[in-house]
């Protein structure tokens, strides 16, 4: 009975809301995602926040701390979605913290140059884009929503990356180098950014069929690169893929093999920075402990007065 | 026709306080959602006893003409709002227009980003 009418809902395109009766693996496989999704935006604000004190300009240092402000903002929208779904925040913080639940990969790469806080804003925010374009329609009401307006946000993310990416490619020489050289860095791990293939990916299948996931891994990294392939184009830069050729047949590009080994390696968190990111969290948040507890003496204070 | 009706003798004082709040029933703030994936969005209020018997009220007052799917009501005594004329601590960023993406220039070539 129950069953049925959450499939009626499905099949009729309407939302799940959180009060309706869903499948017991339906919520577990929407709480891991939109976990994963939160500790992605709370982790992705340390790539970038590396860089704030060494903005070249006061202009482009506002920007930064503005488009980290939103990933913080979008962590906690994330984190409110999934608390309709029982779960509560400090639970999910425990289990990013033990690294119990994961985070997107891309963060475990380091920020090495000014040129990539343009290449994570162009390509990183650009695959995430895709992403969430298409977790708008996801069947769960709250996720849906927390979509709409992260989207919004994110194409002034994707818009301030290109234009520095484009300032440094109209620069000297040096800064064009460091603008191909952060574009060589970031290519391969933003594609990774879709997940395995579809032949090898263990949720996709699921998630697709209760219309949380509304287009597979596979046709959304196709989407990425045929949008990012002429914007590369016009920067002037060579995307690091010998490979990478347009096919008139199929009206899509073809690019070259993924390394697999080195997605799964960071993944099971032997990349580059995986142990910084989360020692750095624990930090943050065990350093925060006395404003945590000062704002509770202070309410209770507020309340007995 | 005129709404403004001559003072006659014996008519009460027109002046109403309003402040007499005794025996009077707590105000509920109501919450409509008009479909599925919609948010809830404020419709109004009214006067209940309860929590209960206010989404009842809700039924009667707000959605006669199959308005939505679903209901809150809130204490209005649980709301806490913003000061209006403390909108500018509220809501910033007209001073920080690079918050926005239209603020940035990206060619026509590159396409919709």
């Amino acid at each position: 009975m129950n069953d049925a009418k959450f499939r009626a809902l499905l099949d009729a395109e309407e939302k799940v809301e959180s009060t309706d009766w869903m499948p017991e693996e339906y919520r577990q496989t929407l709480i891991r995602q939109i976990a994963q999704h939160a500790h992605s935006e709370i982790i992705g604000m340390q790539p970038e926040g590396n860089w704030i004190s060494r903005a070249p300009s006061l202009r482009r240092k506002a920007i930064l701390i503005a488009k980290v402000q939103d990933e913080a903002g979008h962590g906690l929208y994330l984190y409110s979605a999934a608390e309709t779904l029982g779960v509560n925040r400090d639970q999910l913080m425990e289990l990013l913290h033990s690294g119990k639940q994961k985070y997107s990969s891309i963060f475990n790469y380091p920020t090495l140059s000014w040129a990539d806080m343009g290449a994570i804003g162009w390509l990183v925010d650009g695959a995430a884009i895709t992403n969430q374009v298409m977790l708008k329609r996801c069947s769960y009401g709250p996720y849906a929503r927390a979509m709409v307006k992260i989207c919004l946000e994110e194409s002034f993310h994707q818009r301030q990356g290109y234009e520095i990416m484009l300032t440094l490619c109209n620069g000297s020489a040096e800064q064009k180098a460091m603008a191909q050289d952060s574009l060589d860095r970031w290519w391969w791990p933003s594609l990774m950014m879709f997940g395995p293939h579809d032949s090898e990916s263990t949720h996709t299948e699921q998630s697709m069929e209760w219309k949380i996931k509304r287009v597979s891994n596979d046709e959304l990294r196709q989407q990425f690169v045929d949008m990012t392939v002429p914007q590369a184009d016009y920067l002037g830069l060579q995307i690091p893929d010998p490979d990478l050729a347009w096919n008139e047949e199929r009206g899509h590009y073809d690019f070259g093999p993924i390394d697999w080994d080195e997605f799964w390696a960071v993944v099971k968190g032997h990349g580059p920075m995986n142990r910084d990111r989360i020692e750095h969290k624990r930090k943050a948040w065990d350093d925060g402990a006395w404003v945590r507890q000062a704002a509770a003496v202070s309410s209770a204070v507020a309340v007995s007065a | 026709m005129t709404y403004s009706v001559p003072q006659v003798a014996g008519e009460a004082e027109s002046k109403v306080t309003g402040t007499e709040t005794n025996g009077v029933w707590p105000l509920w703030e109501v919450f409509i959602r008009q479909k599925r994936g919609l948010a809830h969005v404020h419709a109004g209020s009214l006067h209940a006893p309860d929590a209960d018997s206010a989404l009842l009220a809700a039924r009667d007052v707000y959605t006669r003409r199959v308005e939505g799917v679903s209901i809150w009501v809130v204490a209005s005594t649980d709301i806490v709002a913003s000061d209006p004329d403390e909108a500018p601590a509220f809501f910033e960023a007209i001073e920080k227009p690079y918050r926005h993406a239209t603020h940035y220039d990206i060619p026509d070539e590159v396409g919709q980003m």
